[in-house]
């Protein structure tokens, strides 16, 4: 009788090794950056001047190309952060620390944009840069989260014990995430309701919605990109404290 | 059941005999209080349309002044590490805690309430249904305060962190606290708090005692 000794691997615990996880993912990165890049070059392209001018808003519709895409990531990220929180709680797999740690900036600073960019937008329509309005609320309140969630990252000196506690506190905020969603369905005061993702097909043209598709893919593997960096970065980071730790050993 | 009754009683036992905490946080919540007509005037009418958001405030800042001390002196003196190895499960024992915690600081300024509602000019009507919101609401921000103090019990500086951690999943309850008083929908927006409580107390026990344990191994 023969006896398993290498289990069939699968590919999330090929990449279980950081540096296999570095090794496995570095190709992929200058693909990603020139991708993203060409999509920004024709999606600013369409933006600018391949599309109308809005019939009420003038030029400032525009603005729509950059705050769409920053607002989807906002959520989009909250999302990543909870999927590798799970996979820190539940399989300890050691690649979903260091993503949840990496993304939280970026969905801090995507976050930041979208409520700057939304505020700008909004002065020349509703004649206000802020409303307490429920999506612009849920929204700043997730920001907060973000940057609570970046200052508990700090607050730890061991980072591979902070991540099973930030992926328990990931966890919980992860109930603003549905509130942002549905809070143009519930309270509908300044923010216009849902008009992209539809049940019955999206409400623009498709003059708008082309330049806001190539943003959208865009923005998102801008993301992807960065947070694949972000990732390689922060595995570099853990390997020089390693290092380090292991220096003061020997020294003493 | 007897074993979360004993860590309720030892919680509430040390509390009492630590002194004058449970003073102080009254006294911070009504000082808090105190300072706002100070900060915007002195008028009568401003003030009572501001009081219940004053009154929340002030409740909300001082249950946040007593949460390092729901896990932060057991986790020093490693009491933390045998209630973990106890038979009643942790998040047992931390719902007991947060029980505690409630009564200790919560329920005195539920109490100590008519006091600022005198200073800052409600009419009784009012009063009574800031007295029912904040009753039916503190359990949320104890529930709440319970998973930033279980998040941050590790950490030395925690005491700034959770704070920060808390405010945000405190805004709901806020939002429908002060709701519950001078809307007209205030029926719904209190049946809304109450739910808001129930759900958090039930959960955040096991969100905490999650925490707690990976924290400590």
């Amino acid at each position: 009788m023969s006896i398993e000794t290498a289990p069939k691997q699968r590919w999330w615990n090929r990449i279980a090794h950081p540096g296999q996880f570095v090794a496995w993912t570095r190709p992929l990165l200058w693909p990603l950056v020139a991708l993203t890049a060409i999509l920004f070059a024709v999606g600013l392209w369409f933006s600018f001047f391949g599309s109308p001018e809005d019939y009420q808003m003038g030029h400032t519709v525009r603005i729509m190309y950059i705050h769409v895409p920053n607002a989807w990531l906002s959520q989009f990220t909250y999302v990543v952060m909870s999927i590798s929180a799970i996979g820190t709680l539940v399989w300890r797999h050691p690649m979903a620390d260091v993503s949840m740690k990496s993304a939280a900036p970026l969905g801090a600073l995507f976050t930041a944009l979208a409520l700057f960019t939304g505020a700008l937008w909004g002065r020349p329509t509703w004649g206000t840069f802020w409303e307490w309005d429920g999506r612009m609320t849920s929204t700043l309140v997730l920001l907060f989260i973000y940057l609570g969630i970046i200052a508990l990252w700090r607050a730890f000196d061991d980072q591979l014990r902070a991540a099973r506690v930030v992926a328990v506190f990931t966890l919980v905020g992860a109930v603003n995430i549905p509130i942002i969603k549905f809070s143009v369905d519930w309270w509908s005061t300044l923010h216009q309701p849902a008009s992209v993702f539809r049940a019955d097909g999206p409400t623009m043209p498709p003059s708008i919605l082309t330049p806001l598709f190539l943003m959208f893919f865009a923005f998102t593997f801008l993301f992807l990109a960065l947070h694949l960096k972000a990732m390689h970065t922060e595995v570099q980071r853990r390997r020089i404290q390693g290092l380090e730790r292991r220096a003061v050993q020997r020294a003493a | 059941m007897r074993a979360f009754w004993a860590v309720l009683r030892r919680d509430l036992q040390l509390s009492l005999r630590g002194g004058g905490n449970v003073l102080t946080l009254v006294l911070f919540f009504v000082i808090v209080g105190a300072l706002v007509p100070f900060a915007v005037g002195p008028d009568q009418v401003l003030l009572a349309t501001v009081a219940p958001g004053i009154v929340w405030i002030a409740a909300f800042l001082a249950m946040l002044l007593g949460l390092d001390r729901l896990f932060g002196p057991d986790h020093d003196d490693g009491t933390l590490v045998l209630l973990r190895q106890a038979d009643l499960p942790l998040s047992a024992t931390i719902a007991a805690k947060v029980m505690a915690h409630w009564i200790v600081s919560a329920l005195p300024l539920i109490i100590a309430s008519p006091f600022l509602a005198m200073l800052l000019a409600m009419d009784v009507p009012t009063f009574w249904r800031t007295f029912l919101s904040l009753l039916v609401g503190t359990p949320a921000l104890a529930a709440f305060g319970a998973v930033g103090a279980a998040v941050t019990v590790a950490i030395r500086r925690g005491g700034l962190v959770a704070p920060i951690l808390i405010a945000p999943l405190s805004i709901p309850v806020l939002i429908f606290g002060v709701g519950a008083i001078g809307n007209p929908q205030a029926g719904a927006a209190l049946l809304f708090l109450a739910a808001l409580s129930l759900m958090a107390v039930a959960l955040s026990p096991f969100a905490a005692a999650l925490a707690i344990s990976s924290a400590e191994d």
